[in-house]
């Protein structure tokens, strides 16, 4: 081995490193460009409509006119029944499945093989599906209860996986020193678990929140399509999604309060991500300290 | 802790509403739900508001989903009343079917084709597949001819091939569209492209220079709002609403209303045809 | 850990309570899943009682009305769908979710991570305007006409490369951080810590993540029906339309009646034995690799 090649290898090395580092930042700024040109183009074309009045009237002439603010009023407690059924049933299965059986057990495996298999089931079959049981068989009818239980079973598999690796972050030395300060289990998980998995639980919220804002296919035949303000979760509500769709697929001349309706949709997710966040943060800095 | 009380919170919240949602409920008695054609619900929806407007108490639900679907509602009973965008078909003439207005159906051309008009025998011969290139028709570039069809079961398409005696599987379509956006969209996209769609969507989106397209006369008869109104435009169509059995109460009033003088101006706004009794 | 799962040395009433509501939780995503299995089944049930099964595969061409029903071309073109989007997804996920970790300032990292949530949140119906509007118009250019198995591609590409990262990124974040310690310990570069350290350590989560935006892929309904022309035939070029089974329900499901409909469930149970493959596969490989 002579000293030179110790050093070209050195230096191989190095350029690898550098190509590694180039690879990566183009990576990164593939995804900006994605972003810009989707977003610049819902942006510059969404923009122009966006006011007070788009934002607190009700749709007019089939929606060409006026604003979205029955919908957007329908899309919040869509997404709240949703998450409100979704977040506590897919923490639970979580904790069920991470703190308490073995993964040998065959429940757990045929629990997580089914988690599996809803995380995979398109959206329309659950349309399909939302629509006979929760608006026929449970008699709910067009409504966005059923739109939101609906988009609950669809979420639910990925407000588990997402909660379920924020459990397996928390370290074991946690578990064991408060069964050693002889804390009940349940005291230990309120406590110490499920606060410290709190990350992981905050990235199913995000994505169990992204997936129902997003939905289109399975919410047409639950919740519904009348763009009115609702009284209650009885009744139907057109989600803002749908309305996106209504408005370029449909409806002539739609496009400008398309365009705008998905800005102000973009708009939403940002500041609830934001929002999530923050509290997360704070919860899991309070809970740990 | 905090966690434990948002959480309590939340469910507060939802019994809360889920409570006064299922007690708001029960009075079902002043609430019509519609179903059906995508081509009408908009229409039927801005009807709706209005008449819930001038009857305070009412409630009015639209909602989407094909014509078929919407004669099927209202037969089976879980609509009140049905939407369709054609006229009855045999095994439906135990229904009560309502005309509340008229639509055509327009072929549309890219603007920047330069031919100018098809007879119907060219246009039977493009969507069988007989001709496939613009250069055999008068006027044509040498461009390979991209055919846009509706999708199995619209009544867009049924209506379209009764016109043209044409079958659906003799059709080599190179795109198939659901709505009529998709399709004036995917004209507008593709300059060598034709393709059929509601003559008021084409029409507005033609008169406020939104996409660039051209609607081809029929025979001789220009395509537009005012031949179907005065009855000239040969491939016209009603839009219905269907009721099971003869109308009564409030599905009578709302009907009668729907195709009273009263909504001519919604009718317009939508870019269908008013009738006039 | 063991000793922790099995603390029962101290129980309670609510501890026991506890457990018990927790299994009846657990089990609820399985009686989600037979519910739709069964329904789905049950749907398409007339069908299969008409039609012999062979002919979803060797009948002329799809047109219920008129009683043919060859539904193959579909289901190719969904596989063809799935695959090349993973294939372009897929390298492009593992890269982002590296770089935020890895090679990215904090503050870009954050921004990254908020950018793809963003992306992961835009409907479907956005993709596939935007693809329609402006990505047809491109393929045009090159071919027409322009709504093709391309163009799903790769919109669907764009619209589960988000949900993969977000998913390879958490599981970057949830390593052990001794694994990066003691690589950095051994003097390794950064490269070789993530190709030598990260990566293998993270096979299974892309793996899993691979199988959730193929799963995602497969299921896309709005933006492939905007973009792929949905013409039923078995594409011969990346230039050519086809239909997608998802595309196949949302376009005829509310024009169908009798024996059409219950064929458009056939559809939708295709969908429902794809994604079960895919489940039982994926667990089948993920433990043979446990056992190596």
């Amino acid at each position: 081995m002579s000293e030179q090649a110790v050093r070209l290898e050195r230096g191989s090395h190095y350029d690898l490193d550098n190509l590694a580092t180039f690879i990566a930042w183009s990576g990164f700024i593939v995804v900006v460009l994605i972003f810009v040109w989707i977003l610049g183009e819902i942006l510059v074309n969404g923009i122009s409509v966006i006011s007070w009045e788009f934002l607190t009237e009700s749709p007019g002439n089939a929606g060409r006119s006026g604003g979205i603010l029955p919908i957007l009023v329908s899309t919040g407690v869509i997404v709240f029944i949703c998450l409100a059924f979704a977040l506590p049933m897919g923490v639970a299965t979580a904790v069920y499945l991470n703190e308490y059986t073995l993964k040998d057990s065959r429940f757990a495996k045929f629990i997580n093989i089914s988690i599996d298999v809803l995380a995979a089931i398109p959206s329309i079959i659950y349309g399909l599906f939302g629509f006979v049981f929760f608006n026929n068989v449970l008699g709910f009818g067009f409504s966005l209860l059923s739109g939101g239980l609906t988009l609950a079973c669809m979420v639910l598999p990925f407000v588990i996986r997402a909660s379920i690796d924020g459990l397996k972050a928390v370290p074991d030395a946690y578990r064991e020193s408060s069964t050693a300060l002889a804390m009940s289990k349940s005291a230990s998980l309120f406590y110490v678990i499920i606060p410290s998995a709190m990350p992981g639980i905050i990235a199913g919220f995000l994505l169990g929140i992204g997936r129902a804002l997003a939905e289109t296919a399975a919410l047409l035949f639950t919740s519904g399509y009348v763009d009115r303000m609702p009284s209650g979760v009885m009744d139907s509500g057109r989600a803002l999604s749908i309305h996106v769709y209504d408005l370029a697929m449909n409806v002539s001349g739609g496009d400008a309060n398309a365009y705008g309706s998905a800005f102000v949709l973009i708009v939403v997710l940002l500041v609830v991500n934001s929002m999530a966040i923050y509290i997360g943060n704070k919860i899991q800095r309070r809970q740990l300290r | 802790m905090k966690l434990g009380i948002v959480i309590k919170m939340l469910f507060a919240t939802l019994v809360f509403s889920l409570v006064s949602g299922l007690s708001q409920a029960e009075d079902k008695k002043d609430r019509l739900v519609l179903t059906g054609s995508s081509t009408v619900a908009p229409l039927l929806s801005e009807i709706a508001k209005r008449y819930e407007k001038k009857h305070p108490g009412v409630r009015i639900d639209v909602q989407t989903g094909g014509s078929t679907r919407g004669v099927n509602d209202a037969r089976n009973g879980m609509a009140d009343i049905g939407m369709a965008s054609r006229a009855p078909k045999d095994s439906e003439r135990s229904l009560k079917f309502f005309t509340i207005a008229r639509d055509g159906i327009a072929i549309i051309l890219h603007k920047s084709n330069p031919v100018k008009s098809l007879s119907d025998d060219q246009i039977r011969k493009i969507y069988a597949g007989e001709i496939t290139n613009w250069k055999d028709l008068p006027g044509g570039l040498d461009e390979k001819i991209i055919v846009v069809n509706k999708a199995d079961g619209r009544s867009t398409l049924e209506l379209f091939l009764k016109y043209y005696k044409l079958k659906s599987d003799q059709i080599k379509p190179h795109v198939v569209i659901g709505d009529n956006q998709q399709g004036i969209k995917t004209v507008s996209v593709n300059p060598h492209s034709i393709g059929y769609v509601s003559i008021g969507s084409a029409y507005y989106q033609v008169k406020q220079g939104i996409a660039p397209l051209k609607l081809l006369p029929m025979g001789n008869v220009v395509a537009s709002m005012d031949t179907v109104a005065r009855g000239k435009y040969p491939l016209s169509r009603p839009l219905n609403i269907v009721t099971k059995t003869q109308p009564q109460g409030l599905v009578k009033d709302f009907i009668s209303f729907a195709m009273s003088g009263e909504v001519h101006d919604i009718i317009e706004e939508q870019y269908f045809v008013p009738i006039n009794r | 850990m063991t000793l922790s799962k099995n603390s029962t040395s101290y129980p309670s009433i609510a501890d026991s309570v506890l457990k018990w509501l927790l299994v009846a939780v657990g089990g609820l995503s399985i009686v989600i899943m037979m519910l739709i299995t069964v329904f789905i089944f049950t749907e398409s049930i007339s069908a299969f009682k008409i039609i012999d099964i062979e002919r979803f595969f060797f009948d002329e061409r799809w047109n219920p009305t008129a009683g043919e029903f060859y539904m193959l071309p579909m289901l190719v073109g969904s596989l063809l769908l799935m695959a090349g989007s993973i294939a372009i997804a897929v390298p492009l996920a593992v890269l982002v979710a590296v770089f935020n970790n890895f090679y990215a300032p904090k503050v870009l990292s954050v921004a990254c991570r908020r950018l793809v949530e963003i992306l992961a949140g835009i409907p479907s119906v956005v993709y596939g305007l935007w693809g329609l509007v402006t990505l047809v118009p491109m393929i045009i250019m090159i071919q027409s006409p322009g709504t093709s198995l391309l163009a799903g591609i790769i919109v669907l590409a764009i619209m589960i490369f988000p949900t993969i990262t977000i998913l390879i990124d958490s599981a970057i974040r949830s390593l052990p951080k001794h694994y990066i310690e003691a690589s950095v310990a051994i003097g390794l570069k950064r490269w070789s810590t993530i190709i030598s350290v990260v990566l293998p350590a993270l096979r299974k989560s892309i793996f899993a993540g691979s199988i959730l935006g193929a799963a995602r892929a497969i299921g896309e309904t709005m933006a492939v029906l905007m973009v792929c022309g949905n013409v039923v035939q078995l594409p011969d070029s990346v230039f050519e339309p086809m239909r997608a089974l998802t595309s196949n329900i949302a376009l005829e499901m509310a024009y169908a009646m009798e024996l059409h409909r219950s064929s458009l469930f056939v559809s939708a149970l295709l969908l429902l034995c794809i994604v079960f493959v895919m489940m039982f596969g994926k667990e089948m490989i993920l433990r043979d690799k446990n056992h190596v």
